[in-house]
């Protein structure tokens, strides 16, 4: 197995501190991995501009690989593109759901919605009910939105679409 | 690119911080979060150009370092960085506009200025993604994403509000009133602007008054609220002339970096 690789499967131990269900990897933050003259150089790209977790994710980065043996290892991050839920894997959107999250919708086809329009169903991470509210477009982390189920009456997080 | 950056760092930051004097004071726990989570997107913005601007900084300290008198920033100590010019610099070393030191005001002032700020932000960086500075650029491409939210909610807001009671209605048209002098400066160039725009790396703002008037008109249309004429403003933010709002926000940000330098926690 190819370096690149080996670093690849080291970073599914690191863990979105927010979302502790979801791996760097998961969460498609990651943009890549090479070996250089002076170590490893791994490239990750932020969530949310503001987002405290990243911080934290590249120091548990460090942190993982130098566990392993793997030192010096470089971050580099990069802006653009700009990250996108498209990018999150499909074994991420399970596990958040599982976790009682909704996942992302896959990218809505009406790129900015008008005023109190209303966005494609989220699905109850609970009941399966489609029949569910949004409470507020920001929820207890930038990356996602307060919805409530209209039938199981449970409120839930929404991982929203970006 | 050095002023432009940090110009535009400024307005994110300020805003920012003006937000984020709401959280634990919001109007309910789910507009606290909101207007905190936009706080944190602006800061993080902010923390972009700011970065962006120290590069620029360092690298051509010899033409910069004339820009900014204030002792604290002088006394660093070899390359500067974002903190730096964030806490080290005085009131009339920020270039941004005038309409974000305002105070937070009542919840209609705040979210009314958000979303002014907002839809011009939008205009503003859906140009600027495409910018010849990749940098600048890829910041921009990053924070559009973002206002898209903080149009929607706002704009929500300002209809919500404007179509709301006649308390609401009347506390809309207060903040419109207080606000509205600071509109103009929006779409008055600086001579950092000019030099950008005449090397293609931004539209001259003046190019955004007609969109942003037409966007504004339209949600204030479906808020039942009256649109002002844009004549007289107030100006000089870009130049580092002030309103006195600024240096008491600066001294409450700054207090801690300034009373213990580099401070971390």
């Amino acid at each position: 197995m190819s370096i690149e690789s080996t670093i690849w499967n080291l970073l599914e131990e690191v863990k979105d501190p927010e979302v502790p269900v979801l791996s760097v990897v998961d969460l498609g933050v990651i943009r890549d991995v090479k070996q250089t003259e002076n170590g490893l150089e791994v490239t990750i790209t932020p969530t949310y501009s503001g987002c405290p977790a990243m911080d934290v994710i590249a120091m548990q980065i460090r942190m993982v690989l130098a566990g392993h043996g793997y030192a010096p290892v470089t971050i580099k991050t990069v802006l653009s593109p700009a990250w996108t839920t498209e990018w999150m894997t499909e074994a991420g959107k399970q596990k958040l759901l599982a976790y009682g999250i909704a996942p992302p919708n896959p990218k809505q086809q009406v790129c900015t919605p008008g005023y109190f329009q209303q966005e494609e169903a989220v699905q109850c991470p609970h009941c399966r009910s489609f029949h569910t509210r949004r409470i507020s477009e920001f929820g207890s982390t930038a990356c996602k939105a307060l919805y409530q189920c209209e039938d199981c009456k449970e409120p839930f997080d929404y991982f929203k679409c970006h | 690119m050095f002023l432009l950056s940090l110009h535009l760092a400024d307005d994110a930051l300020i805003l920012g911080h003006r937000n984020s004097e709401w959280t634990g004071h919001g109007p309910n726990l789910e507009q606290d979060i909101a207007i905190s989570n936009i706080a944190l997107d602006q800061i993080g913005q902010a923390r972009n150009f700011y970065q962006y601007a120290a590069e620029l900084y360092n690298a051509n300290k010899d033409a910069y370092t004339k820009t900014f008198s204030s002792p604290a920033f002088h006394q660093v100590i070899g390359p500067i960085d974002e903190d730096d010019l964030a806490y080290l610099r005085d009131a009339k070393e920020f270039r941004n506009h005038l309409m974000v030191e305002l105070k937070k005001g009542d919840w209609a002032v705040t979210i009314t200025r958000q979303f002014f700020m907002s839809l011009y932000q939008q205009l503003l960086y859906s140009d600027l993604q495409y910018s010849a500075d990749k940098r600048l650029a890829a910041i921009s491409e990053k924070s559009l994403k973002e206002v898209h939210y903080h149009v929607r909610w706002s704009g929500e807001w300002v209809i919500r509000l404007g179509d709301g009671t006649e308390e609401s209605h009347r506390r809309m048209e207060t903040a419109i009133d207080q606000l509205w002098p600071y509109v103009g400066e929006l779409f008055i160039p600086a001579d950092f602007q000019l030099e950008a725009a005449a090397s293609g790396q931004l539209k001259n703002p003046e190019y955004y008054r007609e969109p942003w008037l037409e966007k504004t008109a339209a949600a204030f249309d479906q808020a039942g609220l009256a649109m002002p004429a844009l004549n007289w403003y107030q100006k000089g933010g870009k130049l580092g002339i002030h309103t006195e709002h600024l240096g008491y926000l600066l001294a409450e940000m700054q207090y801690l970096q300034r009373s213990h330098p580099g401070a971390q926690w």
